[in-house]
């Protein structure tokens, strides 16, 4: 008798819909690092493959790997949660990390083990190809979706069916950059224009019927430099979504830079040519796309409603005593869904970092509370957990606190997005993943999660000029680099206001340079020059966007009125003075910068 | 029974234990606490808390306890634990040290066996003692003057068995990581042979090399590992039982990763 026959197993009510994974490509892959270690495989078209299939460098080795797990749509089930658990013990640091492009990534994977990853993930479904390289990247689909009041319709059938035509499909695999879609519920809360595709779902009445389809916005993204996308045309009936998205990637691949890697996203290819050339060209290639399809080609949309069952609850926990903090949480981490009676839960982790003990209890809490049995990764490094009945949100809370997942202020300001920063990757200049988590502790403890002034705003922090904490659209953001007092370095950042990616979306300005050690008191003086010139109705946000766009009256007017208050902060004292000056957050060895060979654009 | 030629037989299944068990042709030990095995335990074992053995580990000492368990040249043994099969490993080895060929470890743990409903007993069986004779079995033991020449060879692999965070903190020089927990299964202490032989074949670890396993203190999570590799066949291992502790306070070299700060969620 085999003991896996015998061992009790869950019953899960949800299955996930679609199988991402392909197992054979695990042999595929330890073969080629064996190729590879015996000097068969040249460095470039290892690095190709291996990115490829979702396998990215490590700072400064070759020995380790990061496995970027892509959740097609942000969905994640409770055995997928599982499985992320025992593969972060085995084969990672214990713990894995949720990027913000709802991806789940496991750090310092010897590359040798990365097959076994890849055996594993097929047990549940899962892949990383595709998640780096030149490809088609994780699409996103906003965590609200299928929940959002204010959505026209769910887009996620939609994110999916394209997650699903794109991937392994020989027309993106060889693409002249990384190529990302985003899918939406609403304006509010998706990022439409910042990146290569985005979309709003919409309806519109056509000859008396009503006519599924999008809002297409092209070309946006965030980078070295960054750009806000375009929208297409008024709107773009469903069956025109695949067509259109087929012709802007030929149009990339066919006239996006090869050579330059530096600066090749479509953006630049949309910013070199001119949005009205661009779109017509899109518009052009679209009918040739739809004339010339030799078989039907579309796009697999299973619209088919999920079953949401409540789960049974054994014992009956309502009644019990309310924990401390509940209504703090309620406040800041949950969102009312348009079906009555239940909540989205957001749970909002250290600059996306989670153990293998919460990875494992995210799927005991799904089979207990998620009446969807299935969760959703969202943009900033979260997960939510949907369709939680309000009846059930006390208990849920009470065991999101004896897990430690239960920090309050997730869909606030003091959820600070941060990259990995130096802890794993080879372009970074400073520990932004650190800094995210020292400014959440400090938000936290003085309660600035419950200020209402506050929730609208946000913070990003990347660790180098690239955007991956998406630093450009954040209230305040902040990216790394080295400052120096005569020959001694110490870890800096540019501080950028009035980013925002909602139907505004503009771009950040810079402000000032600001030591690490520094940046907490330096956003604690902002938000008091805040509270010393708001107006009623103020936040935050709005006070800042007032002074970006020089629309503010008060003492504070400009960018160079917040910078002047700012500037004796910033001040460097002697490294006598204040050695823990010139360390990074989690280092206690003399600053220096170090950097490596990206993959972004390999 | 085994199937492949080169591999050996590491670990016993439940159904062979509980039909051994019931022919008394076996003498299974449980190497946790004592309180633990008092309160209930796989019937007709005795009790020899890993503790207890280290507290003097000499092979005096070591012949002595076994004498004491009942256990002569020809007794099969059976060890397990509720540790994910560590500390079972590290007592197990520490038989076959002393010259035991014949000790295998449960397929699962204790807690797993508990779980499945099988039967489980409070009493302690009465032992009378048996003589075991002292056969020295130094090739599957390293310390750390023999770890020292031998990292040097080109066909020694040092493998450090610690959590992955603990290795990239500091380790000895030359070690690769392998984490112990990648050695198990989902429900067994170790992988099948099959899985097994695969991760180790992709880190190229072959029989052409030796290979000397460590861990961070007394050898039961690199013991776990002594028997993974046993288990398809990899033979020429040895297991640094004093490990990095020992490496540590003889203030020999080590090493770090450099540049780079990982992550910190082990603090919290």
């Amino acid at each position: 008798m085999s003991i896996s026959k015998l061992s009790p197993s869950p019953v899960d009510s949800a299955k996930p819909k679609i199988n991402w994974a392909r197992v054979d490509e695990a042999d595929n892959f330890a073969n080629t690092v064996k190729l590879y270690r015996q000097g068969k495989y040249d460095e470039d078209s290892f690095r190709r493959f291996r990115l490829q299939h979702g396998a990215y460098g490590t700072r400064m080795t070759s020995d380790y790997a990061m496995v970027r797990v892509k959740l097609p749509a942000g969905e994640i089930y409770p055995k997928q949660f599982e499985t992320l658990s025992r593969l972060s013990e085995q084969y990672s640091i214990g713990s894995a990390h949720f990027s913000t492009r709802e991806n789940i990534q496991l750090h310092w994977v010897v590359l040798e083990d990365v097959s076994e990853i890849f055996r594993s993930l097929a047990e549940v479904g899962l892949t990383s190809r595709e998640a780096c390289g030149n490809s088609v990247r994780n699409v996103m689909c906003s965590p609200l979706s299928g929940v959002c009041s204010d959505e026209k319709f769910d887009s996620t059938p939609y994110a999916l069916a394209t997650a699903k035509f794109f991937l392994r499909n020989p027309m993106a695999q060889s693409l002249p950059r990384k190529f990302k879609f985003n899918f939406t519920c609403c304006e509010k809360h998706g990022m439409v224009r910042m990146v290569d595709v985005g979309l709003i779902p919409e309806i519109q009445q056509i000859n008396g019927s009503e006519q599924k389809g999008f809002k297409i916005f092209l070309g946006g993204g965030l980078g070295n430099r960054s750009f806000v996308g375009h929208q297409l045309e008024d709107f773009t009936p469903e069956e025109d979504l695949l067509y259109t998205s087929i012709a802007v990637m030929r149009i990339f691949d066919r006239l996006g830079d090869r050579k330059n890697l530096a600066r090749n996203r479509m953006r630049y290819l949309v910013n070199d040519m001119g949005w009205e050339k661009f779109q017509n060209l899109v518009l052009k290639e679209r009918a040739i796309v739809r004339a010339t399809q030799s078989v039907v080609t579309k796009l697999k949309v299973d619209t088919t409603p999920d079953n949401i069952t409540r789960p049974l609850k054994i014992s009956d926990e309502s009644g019990g005593p309310v924990p401390d903090g509940y209504a703090r949480w309620l406040k800041t981490n949950t969102v009312k869904q348009k079906q009555s009676d239940y909540r989205s839960v957001f749970i909002t982790l250290e600059a996306g970092d989670i153990t293998s003990n919460q990875l494992n209890s995210m799927a005991n809490l799904i089979r207990e509370f998620s009446s969807e049995g299935k969760a959703r990764t969202g943009f900033v490094q979260n997960v939510a957990l949907r369709y939680v009945h309000e009846d059930d949100l006390v208990p849920l809370y009470s065991k999101l606190l004896e897990t430690g997942l239960a920090k309050s202020g997730g869909l606030t300001m003091s959820a600070p997005v941060g990259c990995s920063g130096t802890t794993s990757c080879n372009l970074a200049l400073t520990n932004s993943h650190r800094l995210a988590k020292e400014i959440q502790r400090k938000f936290l403890e003085l309660k600035l999660d419950d200020d209402d002034d506050l929730t609208d705003s946000s913070i990003k922090i990347s660790g180098c000029p690239n955007s991956c904490a998406q630093h450009g659209i954040a209230t305040i953001g902040f990216f790394g680099g080295g400052g120096r007092l005569g020959k001694d370095m110490y870890p800096n950042y540019q501080m950028l206001l009035g980013g925002r990616f909602d139907a505004d979306t503009t771009l950040g300005q810079t402000c000032l340079r600001v030591p690490a050690k520094r940046v907490i008191p330096v956003i604690l003086k902002i938000i008091e020059m805040f509270k010393e010139n708001k107006k009623s109705g103020d936040t935050l946000k709005s006070w800042i966007h007032r002074i970006v766009n020089d629309s503010e009256d008060s003492n504070i007017k400009s960018i160079g009125d917040i910078k002047k208050v700012l500037e004796p902060l910033v001040v460097p004292p002697s490294k006598d003075d204040d050695p823990d000056f010139y360390l990074d957050y989690g280092s206690d060895t003399s600053y220096h910068t170090k950097t490596g060979k990206g993959e972004c654009a390999a | 029974m085994c199937c492949l030629t080169d591999s050996v037989k590491v670990t016993t299944d439940i159904d062979s234990l509980r039909s051994e068990i019931r022919d008394k042709s076996v003498r299974v030990i449980d190497v946790r606490r004592e309180g633990d095995y008092k309160q209930d335990h796989i019937p007709n074992s005795v009790n020899l808390p890993l503790a207890t053995l280290l507290s003097d580990d000499s092979p005096e000492r070591v012949l002595k306890l076994v004498n004491s368990l009942g256990i002569d040249d020809e007794t099969p043994v059976v060890v397990y634990d509720d540790t994910f099969g560590a500390l079972a490993s590290r007592v197990a080895w520490t038989l076959e040290w002393i010259g035991h060929s014949d000790v295998t470890l449960l397929e699962t743990t204790y807690g797993n066996w508990k779980s499945l409903g099988l039967e489980t007993d409070s009493l302690t069986p009465e032992i009378s003692n048996k003589e075991h004779s002292l056969n020295l079995q130094s090739n599957i033991l390293a310390t750390s003057d023999y770890l020292e020449s031998a990292k040097l060879r080109d066909d020694v692999i040092l493998i450090d068995n610690r959590e992955r965070l603990n290795y990239l903190e500091q380790h000895i020089p030359g070690a690769v990581s392998l984490p112990y927990r990648t050695l198990a299964s989902n429900d067994g202490i170790l992988r099948s042979k099959e899985d097994m032989k695969r991760l180790f074949d992709n880190r190229g670890i072959d029989g052409d090399s030796e290979i000397i396993t460590y861990c961070g203190s007394v050898g039961t999570l690199s013991g776990l590992a002594y028997y993974a590799l046993k288990s398809v066949g990899l033979s020429k291992t040895k297991l640094y039982v004093r490990s990095f502790k020992e490496w540590k306070n003889l203030a020999k070299p080590t090493e770090k990763q450099a540049d780079a700060s990982y992550w910190d969620l082990s603090a919290e």
